[in-house]
């Protein structure tokens, strides 16, 4: 019997060929395996927050299958001891039975709330890298948009996810949330009704909001993220200014294996940290609130902490009620404006901001290389101050705790954060923007006179002056000194840090060195590239 | 030359025969990187194969994934066998959870260390430049798409037949607005409906009794119960009036001293709710007017009702007038007076109304 030659190493490519017949995708694929990627620790924070969100998707349908979104009245009788007789709804009994009657469920949930506050905790440093570094300017103004509406979605899906279990802290939480819906002029009442099905707390808004949870609102993230990540993809990432770096080139590192092997790596260290913190820090332990009862609250009562800034704004607001007196009479409530206008304030500016710059710099070029934050002084200090801004809010949102933990007085707290927010935020500007133009002075004199050696020499005539390590070989300058031009890159300060400027690049193949596009920054003329980029040497003379 | 000439130079040149057996799989690699317009510039090997280096590092990947799978193991054997049912007290049930995150992180960590030490230290480095040809915009290209999109309106010929625009859009308007109409007739609720917001559990059904003030189990309340300076949340005593379903209807009842009883008497008098007090007692909505918290930290000394969500602070003994904080409206004053029985009752519904303040609120 002729026996039918099997050849198993063969198996694979022809298997491949028979997929490119079929799909064409050996060219869309050889692309993929090859695009480069720019690299730099700070382009990592971003895939801290998509990282953070696969882990929430895992472990929020784990959740699924055991809560039960209902304000069913039932009496508690899981293991839990000490709520054991209690009624409660059937939303607040599953999250308990989530915590002590599933077998894992606790590290579960944990995970869910820790990544969850990961999540928004890297999309706000991922926000804050892009805006400092400039990557938000033209091409990317798109996707600056839809990071910071990711911000604002993520916060809804972290509100609506903590007010799920219906205990007391977050059914208190719901119950500001439909007073600031209530506070909506003319048709406050009418959402509220609309949105809770009646009065507050009505007996439909768990299931409700378990359905924009779970479903309206990832979906949603989901597309945002989606589209978040083609548009970098197709944009082609920043990257920082550099060797051989200039606006129409990336230099880094093929996609495919390094890049991609690290970025696996690193989102397992992501998980892994989540799952640390899941299990060893004890995070929303709802068993100790109890269920939710309209006329219990407890001092302290701090929601999470990205809606902190809010309930900060919440307590600074001076009780401003603005009355209109027409027929009956009509109101605007103080908390319209900390809770509904401010945020709609920050999500107009936020937005706008890549606009507005381009028009007040009129740049309207495209951008590829990152800005050191000191070389756009105005618009590091607009970012000192909107982060100076936060932190007082943030602050204030636990304003009673800090009281209380350092013997203050609470209204002393809330007095020192109305005048905070307003002295705090124009005191970084002027702090950051006088910051920034001594680092880029100081850049400029360590390229013209060289580095500080630290050695004292004694002239003959008396005087004593620091001896300096010029940077880079004279070339008949009257004093002996070189002239480099700043390169909007990193200067070496240091003796020891001559050699070690940024990601050298040693030149296998032939050597690169190439100047790259000279941010202009207010305070100095334009610098001219230079034709050919002189050698960083030791400044030993060569003549 | 600078690299940049060199690498614009590279796409002018012939493409490499990829078939010409003399090339190694780098170079047929490097000739796919230049189609796509990226020049490997630098290519490094970072450990040499067969050197001690490479197989120690070997080892250190090796033995993150053996911790991996040791780590992986120990998460099974203690999510099977380790006692996880909660008991009050100290049992090993503490240690479930903590126990299981600590190995199913170090599991995922050391696989996530493992990867990137094979990826960073085991592969070669390397730089590559890849061209974005940024500014290159095609014109020809844009200008021929937009030709074609303006023939294919010339094709519709709206301009022309202004008819066909116009009747589409008056024909599609209502369809959106369908679209729409479920979602909204479904969830939309009139909010005044049973003058809700108005009226809390107090409220005297008609023809009714006046409802009495309940504790938090149901028990009426005499006024020996609550000693002098005590304050005490009551509730309508009325079906489910201890409950959610009653959200507005917590009330504060407060045994003020003599002195501050005197001064809420007047204030109450000043505003015309004169007969709002029984003798020294007071009640007042525990629903903070802000944002609708329970403001329910009572400072006896002071007199000082304090919301712990914004800090709004009331003084009881001026009609509870918001004296700091984020509210800008008195808390609801109760009239309360004792039945024939000894129990407190409500005399009426609230006056004012309840919670957080809204546009429609006269």
């Amino acid at each position: 019997m002729k026996r039918r030659k099997f050849d198993l190493a063969a198996t694979p490519g022809k298997a491949a060929a028979g997929v490119d017949d079929r799909f064409a995708v050996a060219t869309p694929l050889r692309k993929l395996l090859n695009k480069v990627f720019p690299d730099h620790w700070s382009f990592l924070l971003g895939e801290i927050a998509l990282f953070s969100f696969v882990v929430l998707l895992l472990t929020g349908v784990f959740l699924t299958f055991f809560f039960e979104p209902a304000m069913t009245e039932v009496v508690y009788d899981g293991s839990y001891a000490p709520l054991q007789g209690t009624p409660m709804s059937a939303a607040y009994a599953s999250s308990l039975d989530i915590s002590f009657d599933v077998r894992g469920g606790l590290v579960m949930r944990q995970m869910h709330h820790w990544a969850a506050l990961l999540f928004m905790a890297a999309i706000v440093v991922h926000m804050l890298r892009i805006f400092f570094t400039g990557a938000f300017r033209k091409p990317r103004e798109t996707n600056w948009i839809i990071g910071s509406l990711l911000f604002w979605v993520g916060f809804l899906a972290g509100f609506t996810g903590y007010s799920l279990p219906d205990d007391g802290l977050s059914g208190t939480g719901l119950r500001i949330a439909s007073a600031i819906m209530l506070s909506i002029p003319v048709i406050g009442s009418w959402v509220t009704s609309s949105i809770f099905g009646g009065e507050f707390p009505g007996t439909i808004i768990i299931s409700r909001f378990f359905i924009a949870h779970v479903l309206l609102i990832p979906g949603l993230l989901v597309a945002l993220i989606s589209v978040h990540l083609g548009l970098v993809f197709t944009q082609k990432h920043t990257q920082w200014p550099g060797p051989g770096r200039t606006n129409n080139n990336v230099v880094g590192e093929r996609m495919f294996p390094r890049y991609a092997l690290k970025q696996g790596g690193f989102f397992m260290v992501v998980f892994g940290v989540i799952a640390l913190m899941g299990g060893l820090f004890q995070i929303n332990p709802i068993w100790l609130f109890g269920p939710y009862e309209a006329w219990v609250v407890s001092a302290a009562s701090q929601p999470d902490w990205y809606v902190m800034f809010l309930d900060g704004s919440t307590r600074l607001m001076p009780a401003w009620e603005i009355s209109i007196p027409l027929g009956d009479g009509y109101v605007i409530p103080p908390l319209f404006w900390p809770t509904v206008v401010l945020p709609g304030i920050l999500v107009g500016l936020s937005t706008m901001y890549p606009f507005l710059e381009a028009r007040q710099r009129k740049d309207y070029r495209s951008h590829n290389l990152l800005e050191r934050p000191r070389d756009a002084p105005a618009r590091t200090a607009v970012g000192a101050m909107a982060v100076a801004f936060y932190i007082v809010l943030t602050l204030s949102g636990a304003n009673d705790v800090i009281a209380d933990k350092f013997q203050i007085s609470l209204n002393a707290m809330t007095w020192a954060g109305r005048i905070g927010l307003l002295v705090a935020p124009p005191l970084a500007y002027y702090v950051t923007y006088r910051l920034c133009l001594g680092l880029q002075q100081h850049d400029r004199e360590v390229l013209a006179h060289g580095v500080e050696t630290g050695i004292i020499r004694r002239m003959p005539d008396g005087r004593f002056v620091e001896v300096h390590q010029p940077l880079s070989a004279s070339n008949g300058h009257a004093d002996g000194h070189g002239q480099l031009d700043y390169v909007g890159w990193v200067v070496p300060k240091k003796m020891n840090r001559l050699g070690a400027l940024g990601p050298a690049i040693r030149g296998f193949f032939y050597p690169i060195e190439k100047p790259v596009e000279a941010p202009v920054s207010p305070g100095h003329p334009p610098v001219e590239a230079r034709p050919e980029r002189e050698e960083v040497g030791s400044g030993e003379s060569r003549h | 030359m600078s690299p940049h000439t060199e690498h614009q130079a590279s796409q002018g040149r012939e493409p490499l025969d990829v078939n010409d057996p003399r090339l190694t799989r780098f170079d047929i690699v490097r000739e796919g990187a230049h189609r796509d317009d990226i020049e490997i510039v630098h290519y490094e090997p970072q450990v040499l194969p067969g050197t001690k280096a490479e197989r120690r590092l070997t080892r250190v990947v090796a033995g993150f994934f053996l911790i991996t799978g040791l780590a992986a193991t120990a998460f099974l054997a203690i999510y099977i066998w380790w006692p996880w049912q909660y008991e009050p007290g100290r049992g090993g049930d503490k240690f479930y959870t903590p126990l299981l995150g600590l190995t199913l992180g170090v599991a995922l960590l050391a696989v996530g260390f493992g990867i990137l030490t094979w990826g960073k230290k085991l592969l070669p480095k390397e730089v590559s430049i890849q061209d974005r040809h940024e500014g290159q915009v095609d014109k020809e290209s844009r200008t021929i798409t937009g030709q074609t999109m303006l023939y294919m309106a010339d094709e519709l010929g709206v301009k022309r037949r202004p008819l066909l625009g116009i009747s589409l859009l008056a024909g599609l308007a209502p369809v959106a607005a369908v679209a729409a109409a479920p979602l909204v007739g479904g969830l939309i609720s009139q909010p005044h409906k049973n003058n809700q917001m108005f009226t809390t559990g107090f409220a005297m059904p008609e023809g009714g009794q006046r409802i009495r003030l309940v504790r938090e189990d149901g028990r009426p309340i005499r006024p020996a119960d609550i000693s002098t300076g005590g304050q005490l949340t009551v509730f309508p005593g009325i079906d489910h009036g201890v409950s959610n379903k009653h959200a507005d209807s917590p009330t504060l009842l407060i045994h003020l001293r003599d002195s501050d009883a005197q001064e809420s008497r007047r204030a109450n008098e000043r505003i015309g709710h004169g007969d709002y007090m029984w003798g020294n007692y007071a009640a007042f909505s525990k629903i903070c007017t802000h944002a609708g918290c329970p403001a329910s930290l009572f400072e006896q000394q002071t007199n000082r009702l304090l919301c712990p969500c914004h800090q709004s602070q009331f003084l009881i003994t001026d009609n509870a007038r918001p004296i700091f904080g984020p509210a800008s409206r008195r808390l609801p004053q109760l009239p309360i007076e004792v039945d024939s029985e000894g129990f407190f009752v409500a005399k009426s519904d609230y006056t004012e109304t309840v919670g957080p303040d809204f546009w429609e609120r006269p």
